[in-house]
């Protein structure tokens, strides 16, 4: 099987309820995906939180079901270790379907990696390692930083550090970019534009002032066009074109 | 972890339930469970050969990927390092097909039972068992990732760490695959994720520090001001702060590095024991195993003990360095 290396487009998005404002954001998910996006998803749940409260978290796993993603929901004390597992998780899952698209162009419809034989499984599971580990990777962090998250955002900004820890361990290359929703004047805001590490977060998340909305379907949009412009932005200066997934169709 | 397959969880299996593989058609009988964690279930069972470990989960990929290591571990030469695989494959169960493995089953304790009822030392000679483990891992391009009490056993007689559980397992270079925070030296602020042989001795050092502090602690603000602080105030820890310190921030070059300075280190106090006997009587693990035993009665005992315990330490000691070089 060959497999050519590119670049593996996912989002992160961290929220602790429900969407208010704008697009519906399992829509705006399903839309990412057509563009070769992974949506991965994390709620973040308050030790005694109220029951309609974690209602308003299934949210959560119909925006990463629709966006091919994987979702958590976790109190604020594991966020570190969940922030990191849901984003390898979902970079592997990404690698995983295209893989299986792959072999289904070679082994008829219904084939999928779990209808090969283990010994088959091993070694296409070498070549999915083999591209989490290689790839490079943009990852795009989208912030719930609506009234309720304040408290929490301290904790987001520790596991983010954590997972740009994690990330930059890898041998491929990665680019972050961060944005918060609502931002102080638009819907979405930019906090933090493309960078291979995240350590100047400090700064960041001060800059925010917790709104009364949550434009969650709106954020997702913002990604896809930030996604979209800069692929088109390199395009225009490399004059290639080496992105992972496009047109895969999974 | 909820993952966006339509396969869902799977279900629990029980004692006497038979699987039977769809691929090689061996069949296994669930005896018990042994345990549970992230990526599965392990079941007792006993297959054709007699008892085995078989570990199920709904993450084909997870299973798939720790089978791998598995593979890789029985082309390492020499001593075995992880439980031998026996046989992979899928069964099917209400009309859903789920991956398996089959490996060896240890037999054992976990490290805070068995030291339980073992005297101290037996942290320092089970950690130079777990280095000299290490050092074979790593050269043969491996890291252990992962590891933590929970993932290693003490099997025996004669007593002897084994490790379990290889999904952290990592090969040199790349990301460690899977962690817990508490072992994890990104965590405490102190080094990357990147698999490296001084990875595992920073957790092999807080393997140490979790054996002093049973219900582990969380990071403060300044992580390695913390550890430093735990150590030098800890009798236990105290005693191999130099090791420990060395481990911690990455100063040993190889696992053998770190398990000779153990080896001396432990000789040293083997003999000091001999001499000072009373020292190692207010080890709280021992109280609870003479809890019974009036006090005089106790004391000739334990000086027995540690006597015996000491000739045979050294003993031990001995055998442990004529293996390994
Ligand atoms: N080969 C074996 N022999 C005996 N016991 C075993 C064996 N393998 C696993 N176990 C037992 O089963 C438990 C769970 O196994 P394991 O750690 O592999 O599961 P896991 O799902 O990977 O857990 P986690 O990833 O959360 O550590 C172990 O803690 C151990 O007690
Ligand atoms: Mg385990």
């Amino acid at each position: 099987m060959e497999m050519k290396k590119g670049t593996l487009r996912q989002v992160l998005l961290i929220t602790d309820g429900c969407s208010n404002h704008g697009e519906d954001p399992i829509a705006m998910a399903a839309l990412a995906r057509e563009h070769g996006i992974t949506i991965n998803v994390i709620g973040i749940l308050e030790e005694n939180s109220p029951e309609y409260h974690q209602k308003g978290l299934r949210e959560v796993e119909e925006i990463a079901l629709s966006g091919g993603g994987v979702s958590q929901i976790v109190y604020t004390t594991q966020l570190s270790q969940t922030v990191q597992m849901v984003t390898k998780k979902g970079m592997t899952q990404t690698i995983h379907g295209v893989i299986n698209s792959e072999l289904q162009q070679i082994l008829g419809k219904e084939s999928t990696i779990e209808d090969l034989p283990p010994e088959k499984r091993g070694e296409v599971m070498e070549v999915v390692d083999d591209l989490g580990e290689t790839m490079d990777l943009e990852l795009i962090i989208l912030v719930d930083a609506s009234g309720s998250m304040e408290k929490k955002l301290a904790t987001v900004q520790e596991s983010l550090i954590d997972l740009s820890i994690s990330l930059n361990s890898r041998i491929g290359y990665n680019q972050f970019a961060l944005f918060a929703f609502p931002g102080k004047r638009d819907e979405t805001e930019l906090l933090i534009d493309w960078t291979p590490k995240l350590n100047s977060l400090t700064q960041a998340f001060t800059k925010i002032s917790s709104g009364g909305i949550t434009p969650t379907g709106p954020a997702i949009k913002a990604a896809i066009n930030e996604f979209t412009n800069r692929r088109s932005r390199r395009r225009l200066i490399t004059g290639d074109e080496e992105e992972y997934s496009e047109g895969s169709g999974f | 972890m909820k993952k966006n397959t339509p396969k869902g969880q799977v279900s629990k299996l029980n004692s006497g339930d038979i699987i039977s593989g769809k691929w090689h058609r061996n069949e296994y009988s669930i005896i018990r469970e042994l345990g549970s964690g992230a990526t599965g279930t392990v079941y007792l069972a006993s297959g054709k050969g007699g008892k085995v470990a078989v570990k199920t989960g709904h993450d084909s990929m997870a299973i798939i990927s720790e089978v791998n290591v598995l593979k890789h571990f029985s082309r390492v030469q020499g001593r075995i390092l992880g439980p031998s695989l026996i046989d992979v494959d899928d069964y099917v169960m209400n009309g859903r097909q789920v991956p398996f493995y089959v490996m060896e089953y240890l037999k054992g304790d976990s490290l805070f039972q068995f030291m339980k009822n073992h005297s101290e030392e037996w942290a320092g000679i089970l950690l130079v068992q777990l280095l000299t483990d290490l050092s074979m891992l790593h050269r043969a391009g491996w890291v252990f990732g992962d590891l933590k009490p929970d993932n290693l056993l003490v099997v025996g007689p004669p007593s002897r760490i084994r490790w379990i559980d290889v999904g952290g397992t990592t090969q040199i270079g790349r990301s460690i695959k899977e962690y817990t925070e508490f072992f994890d030296r990104g965590y405490w602020g102190m080094g990357t994720r990147k698999a490296e042989p001084s990875y595992d001795l920073f957790s092999a050092c807080m393997i140490m520090v979790n054996l002093a502090f049973p219900s582990r602690f969380e990071k403060k603000k300044d992580g390695r001001q913390q550890l430093k602080e735990v150590i030098r105030s800890n009798p236990l820890l105290a005693n191999y702060q130099s090791i420990l310190f060395k481990g911690l921030y990455g100063k040993y070059q190889s696992a053998e590095e770190m398990r000779n300075d153990l080896v001396s280190s432990l000789n040293n106090k083997g003999r000091f024991k001999v001499s000072a006997p009373s020292q190692t009587s207010s080890g709280a693990s021992r109280r609870s195993v003479h809890k019974k035993i009036k006090k005089k009665k106790k004391r000739a005992m334990m000086f027995e003990t540690v006597l015996l315990g000491s000739f045979l330490f050294i003993v031990y000691l001995f055998y442990l360095i004529s293996q390994s070089m």
